[in-house]
């Protein structure tokens, strides 16, 4: 009971009945907290059945050498698939395309998004339109942008980009076929570059006026306010925004799918995309398991750093 | 600056502005080169949409079912979940919160496995309801961090004069935290309804007759060949419900997108 007293003082324990000696009797208490977790459990238990468990499953089927086509193949193979997924060159080319693309996308659209931040954080006439009509892009379905820049920008012969380029001497390219990987980072960009903008935009609006203008007054220019001002003030912001972009990027699917199907041959395909293939097309449960679990511990070193941040934005903005 | 502004926001909705003409023009002709910017507007292509083996209508219906629902579901739960970790908190609540954080970093893709082969079995396959349960998983954890982002900006002092007025938890729930609330409450339904309304990828895996819009839109697309206006047309009724909500809450997306720690 001693480590159960001990850890009393720090619960309210405003409704505990408290025993002869004043303390409030255990059974009280351990009531009182159960009380205090109900609302919590529903939410809790069912989050733990639709995302932990699954992943567990994962975990174990990762170990085993199943394919639904094939009866009685789920057997224990140990490694025998992570092996397999290394082996794989399209599954060594699809972790080096996710890193890729996830990187590229998220720097560029943190360049294009801080930059829109800037632009949308003075005061101007009619900056709550422009502030709606550049978060617009964030909220169109992503499979619809996919398809309108699929059909009417990069198409090689009805294309609009083509169109536009042609003036300038550059001949009908089939951008899905040649630049594949480039067209979907563009994609990814426009898609991602407002999310990108509103998280250094909340960065930018908590800022210090007056540090700006006493480095005005000091004589400092728009560039030294901004590095030595602005810069480090948003800089957490931007991290914030790397880490949870890259979190969500790294899982890009619709684009691949809808855009180039991870062609041309396998140029495009990056995890997500090969984990679907080998689960839907081939039925090798085991192998996209495996390539899930890879998944995962590459997306969780990226987590680790990104909950680090939140729980510190967290304990600046309730203290 | 300003022309830089205007600017930049023309190019993030040039590939909008250029559908434009597509969406309101006859099907055929949508292909010509060069582009024409001059037509005869029609909203023809707008009946074609809800017409035929290709009707949107289905996958419409699907959508605005998956969507209402799972946000309902993650309302009902994500409440008295931020209940329980703000107004009158259990022990160790940080650690839960960060654990329901957590769960949003698990890319999907990990879980689709065993998801399909659970819903396989369960008969669960090309049913909606298997997206219902998957979309409140996926939306909790981002509507209990807002719902308690807004819960712990309460006045100590308005709970406190309930109580003393005799106010059980019900009656504080219902009658002084939620009014209160209410429109940080409904914000965090409108992006949960976003997400639920755009997901593709379980869409994709776990449904085929019974799609949703954003599954159908690619199908139907593959399948009919260069209808741009039609596609134009589809895409705009596809993305036009998000796009609306968005607008309406979009002073607390940021809030959502960084699960309450911005404000």
């Amino acid at each position: 009971m001693t480590t159960l007293s001990s850890s009393v003082p720090q619960l309210p324990v405003d409704r505990a009945v408290p025993a002869a000696n004043g303390q409030p009797r255990p059974s009280a208490v351990r009531a009182q907290a159960w009380k205090r977790r109900l609302p919590l459990m529903p939410a809790f238990v069912y989050v733990v059945i639709v995302t932990q468990v699954p992943f567990l499953v994962t975990l174990w089927y990762s170990f085993r050498r199943w394919n639904l086509l094939v009866p009685g193949s789920n057997k224990f193979a140990g490694l025998a698939e992570y092996r397999a997924a290394f082996a794989d060159p399209a599954f060594r080319q699809a972790a080096v395309r996710t890193v890729e693309m996830t990187a590229s996308a998220v720097i560029l659209s943190m360049v294009l998004g801080s930059a829109l931040a800037l632009l949308v954080n003075r005061k101007f006439f009619g900056r709550g339109i422009v502030r709606t009509m550049l978060i617009t892009p964030f909220l169109i379905m992503p499979v619809a942008t996919d398809l309108l820049f699929k059909t009417t920008i990069y198409d090689p012969i009805f294309g609009f980009l083509d169109f536009v380029l042609k003036p300038f001497g550059v001949g009908r390219i089939n951008w899905l076929g040649t630049h594949a990987v480039g067209s979907i980072v563009v994609v990814l960009v426009w898609e991602w570059a407002p999310f990108m903008m509103l998280i250094v935009l909340a960065g930018l609006q908590g800022e210090d006026l007056e540090a700006l203008e006493a480095a005005r007054v000091d004589g400092a220019n728009a560039l030294k306010s901004f590095a030595y001002i602005t810069l480090p003030n948003i800089q957490r912001y931007i991290q914030l925004g790397v880490l949870l972009g890259s979190i969500y990027i790294v899982q890009t699917f619709g684009e691949v799918f809808v855009l180039t199907a991870g062609g041309p041959g396998t140029a495009t395909t990056n995890l997500p995309y090969y984990l679907y293939e080998q689960v839907f097309d081939n039925f090798t449960v085991g192998l996209g398991a495996a390539a899930g679990i890879i998944v995962v511990i590459l997306t969780q070193v990226v987590a680790i750093f990104a909950l680090r941040l939140l729980s510190g934005l967290l304990r600046a903005s309730t203290a | 600056m300003d022309f830089g502004s205007l600017g930049s926001c023309y190019l993030s909705v040039f590939p909008c502005v250029l559908d434009g003409p597509y969406v309101v023009q006859i099907g055929g002709a949508a292909y010509t080169i060069p582009p024409k910017f001059i037509f005869r507007p029609t909203l023809s292509e707008y009946d074609s949409v809800f017409a035929g083996v290709q009707s949107f209508t289905k996958p419409l219906e699907h959508s605005i079912f998956v969507t209402l629902l799972s946000t309902a579901l993650v309302l009902v739960l994500a409440i008295p979940a931020a209940y329980g970790l703000s107004v009158r908190p259990v022990k160790r609540a940080k650690d839960v919160l960060f654990f329901f954080l957590s769960t949003k970093m698990l890319p999907y893709v990990a879980a689709v496995v065993p998801i399909f082969i659970v819903a396989k079995d369960l008969g669960l396959l090309n049913n909606e309801w298997a997206l219902v349960i998957l979309y409140t998983a996926m939306n909790l954890p981002i509507a209990v961090w807002m719902i308690r982002s807004f819960f712990i900006e309460l006045p100590n002092g308005l709970l406190e004069a309930a109580r003393i007025d005799g106010a059980n938890t019900w009656v504080e729930v219902t009658r002084v935290i939620l009014p209160i609330t209410l429109p940080g409450i409904a914000a965090t339904a409108l992006i949960c309804a976003i997400f639920a309304w755009n997901e593709f990828f379980f869409a994709q895996s776990l449904t085929t007759t019974n799609a949703t819009m954003s599954v159908f839109l690619v199908s139907s697309i593959q399948t009919e060949g260069l209808y741009w206006a039609h596609l134009a047309a589809a895409a705009t009724i596809a993305s036009l419900p998000v796009i609306l909500a968005g607008w309406v809450a979009q002073k607390q997306l940021v809030r959502g997108l960084s699960m309450g720690a911005l404000k």
